[in-house]
């Protein structure tokens, strides 16, 4: 996996990046020790953008079918989002709640809210600011992978996390 | 700004034979076995040269209405021995009963005075030479497809009894692009497909479940935004203005007019739970009627006025359940494997159409209120979201037949039988049927 890391911060990035690397293997354990790595690759990416969101922490949890509690994975993909927020105090996102297609409209608008709502419960009880957490949910209506497979399904059951206020 | 005026189509009984008191030839739409009522109906008379042609088209849209209710079966005019000459002649019965025909409908174009045209119709039983029934139409001649509708509407709630549903649109989403960014936006259409109109522009969101108000030409809908939660609205079909219907940090979705079309029921999610909510119109006051923590969605109130049926998920799976008016009294009525979602009262009341989902099929099915008698009329991989013929005795709702297939109308009436394809401009979903026109 090619990590990026940016210039700034970069003792406190390269920990996510390790983290990033782990997740390559699916295997995203919390249990990832704090190193400076100062041969770390250079890129351009800018710390606390979406991408170094979505590079170097995780921008999206998973869910079960007809499911809005969080498995563990997620919930250490949902740690280091707390981490990235604490460590970018003017970065407020906003939390989208997703849903495969295998249920109605309505009911999956109402699930999406659910999963929303799961994650950004989480984040605020790791202690970022609830005023800095938005969510939405497009229930089944965008879809991140179009087929109609089991595989698409498990990629559409999810809360993803869009940076709407960039810090530095 | 779209206008979609809708021609008043004033109805005269027209003279010459008295109507019997007791028809003989009668469908019973209750009964579970129907064979579909052989029926004759020849060409439209044109009075003068130049109307042959509407008659004709006329005559075309009718068979088509009479044929897709599955409860006749249209003889084929090259079958007719007698040429009708003109609406007030008696038949020849004989002729009619060689080839079969158990009813005959006849009409005849005239024109009028102030330049419109009258339909005239009379629906004939071949059996008791007799008239079942006699019928006159006035509209400008551009409006003569509502016409036809209003003439097959006479000849269904002649032989069956009751109203027909035919002189009616449907309201739908319709759906181009790609799946991950879609585009959703309402159109409208005559409920055989003919005279599809966009509604709304779908530039910056995608327009979700439209429903007709039973009493104003309004439709209700969700418009789901990017980045900020989606929002209930109301659309005047007439005239093209929309509003959002109060303005809530939370989603508002589900929306569904209440019977006397005073008041909105929707769902509100608040932190991430949702509950049913009704608006009253008039003041725009908002009144929840659920407190639960499990999702309450999709209230469907009861013609009545005096209950509101919804789905639920807090006994886990989500299952149907009726409560009073006012949020009291709420009750499971939904005891089947798998999910049920989507309840619709009947405009009858008699039945709760839902969708169902059960091991990996979605079913369109109907239960009754007290939950006894669930029937499923319908399977597919994906069959969502019904909606009823103001009579009551048909459904229309959207399929996906397979995975990756796009989503089509179908109508299905309630023996199941006789389902079909709705001819639409595309994939459409979320189909709303409305109540007669005037």
């Amino acid at each position: 996996m090619n990590v990026n890391i940016s210039m700034k911060s970069i003792g406190a990035v390269a920990v996510m990046a390790l983290a990033a690397a782990c997740s390559s293997t699916s295997s995203t354990g919390p249990d990832v020790a704090a190193t400076d790595n100062a041969n770390a690759p250079v890129s351009s990416i800018v710390a606390g953008s979406q991408e170094d969101l979505e590079q170097n922490v995780g921008h999206r949890v998973f869910f079960g079918y007809d499911q809005y509690s969080l498995s563990p994975q997620a919930q250490s993909t949902l740690q280091r989002q707390a981490d990235f927020l604490k460590q970018h105090t003017n970065v407020s996102i906003q939390l989208a709640g997703n849903c495969d297609e295998r249920g109605t409209r309505e009911y999956n608008l109402a699930l999406g809210a659910r999963r929303a709502e799961a994650a950004r419960a989480y984040l605020v009880s790791m202690g970022v600011d609830s005023s800095r957490i938005s969510t939405v949910s497009y229930g089944k209506e965008r879809p991140l992978d179009p087929r109609s497979t089991e595989d698409a399904w498990s990629l559409n059951r999810n809360a993803t996390t869009t940076i709407t206020s960039a810090g530095a | 700004m779209i206008r979609q005026a809708v021609f008043a189509i004033l109805a005269m009984a027209i003279g010459f034979v008295a109507t019997p008191a007791g028809a003989r030839v009668k469908i019973d739409i209750t009964q579970a076995n129907i064979e579909p009522m052989p029926i004759a109906v020849p060409d439209f008379i044109g009075a003068q040269s130049d109307l042959t042609g509407l008659g004709r088209d006329i005559t075309g849209v009718v068979m088509a209405d009479l044929d897709r209710s599955g409860l006749f079966s249209v003889i084929d005019q090259r079958a007719y021995v007698e040429k009708l000459s003109s609406v007030d002649v008696r038949p020849r019965f004989a002729d009619w009963r060689i080839i079969n025909a158990q009813v005959l409908v006849s009409g005849e174009v005239r024109p009028t005075p102030d330049g419109r045209i009258e339909v005239a119709t009379r629906v004939w039983d071949v059996y008791s030479n007799e008239q079942l029934g006699a019928v006159s139409f006035k509209t400008p001649s551009d409006n003569w497809r509502r016409a036809a509708h209003k003439v097959a509407d006479f000849v269904y709630k002649s032989l069956t009894g009751e109203d027909g549903y035919f002189d009616t649109r449907i309201v739908f989403v319709h759906e181009t692009g790609p799946k991950e960014k879609r585009n959703k936006r309402l159109m409208i259409m005559d409920q055989d497909g003919a005279n599809p109109v966009l509604l709304t522009d779908g530039v910056n969101y995608q327009a979700l479940t439209p429903r007709f108000s039973p009493t104003q030409q309004q439709i209700t809908y969700m418009a789901l935004f990017d980045n900020r939660p989606g929002q209930v609205y109301l659309f005047n079909i007439e005239t093209g203005e929309q509003e959002q219907l109060g303005a809530f940090r939370g989603m508002t979705f589900a929306p569904r007019f209440t019977p006397d079309g005073t008041r909105v029921l929707m769902s509100m999610e608040r932190a991430g739970n949702s509950d049913v909510f009704q608006m009253e119109l008039a003041t725009r006051r908002l009144t929840r009627l659920t407190d639960n923590p499990g999702i309450d969605v999709s209230p469907t109130m009861s013609p009545d006025g005096r209950r509101i049926a919804f789905t639920s998920d807090r006994g886990g799976a989500e299952q149907i359940y009726v409560m009073n008016a006012d949020g009291s009294g709420q009750k499971r009525i939904s005891f089947g494997e798998g999910r049920y979602q989507t309840p619709v009262w009947s405009p009858r009341g008699d039945l709760i159409a839902f969708t169902r989902l059960y091991q990996g099929r979605f079913y369109i099915g109907v239960i009754r209120p007290d939950g006894s008698g669930e029937r499923l009329l319908t399977e597919s991989y994906l069959d969502e979201g019904p909606t009823w013929a103001p009579n009551g005795r048909v459904l229309m709702f959207f399929r996906e037949a397979s995975p990756g297939a796009g989503p089509s109308l179908w109508s299905v009436d309630l023996t199941g039988r006789n389902l079909r394809r709705v001819r639409t401009p595309g994939d459409s979903s979320d189909p709303a049927w409305s109540p007669p026109l005037p």
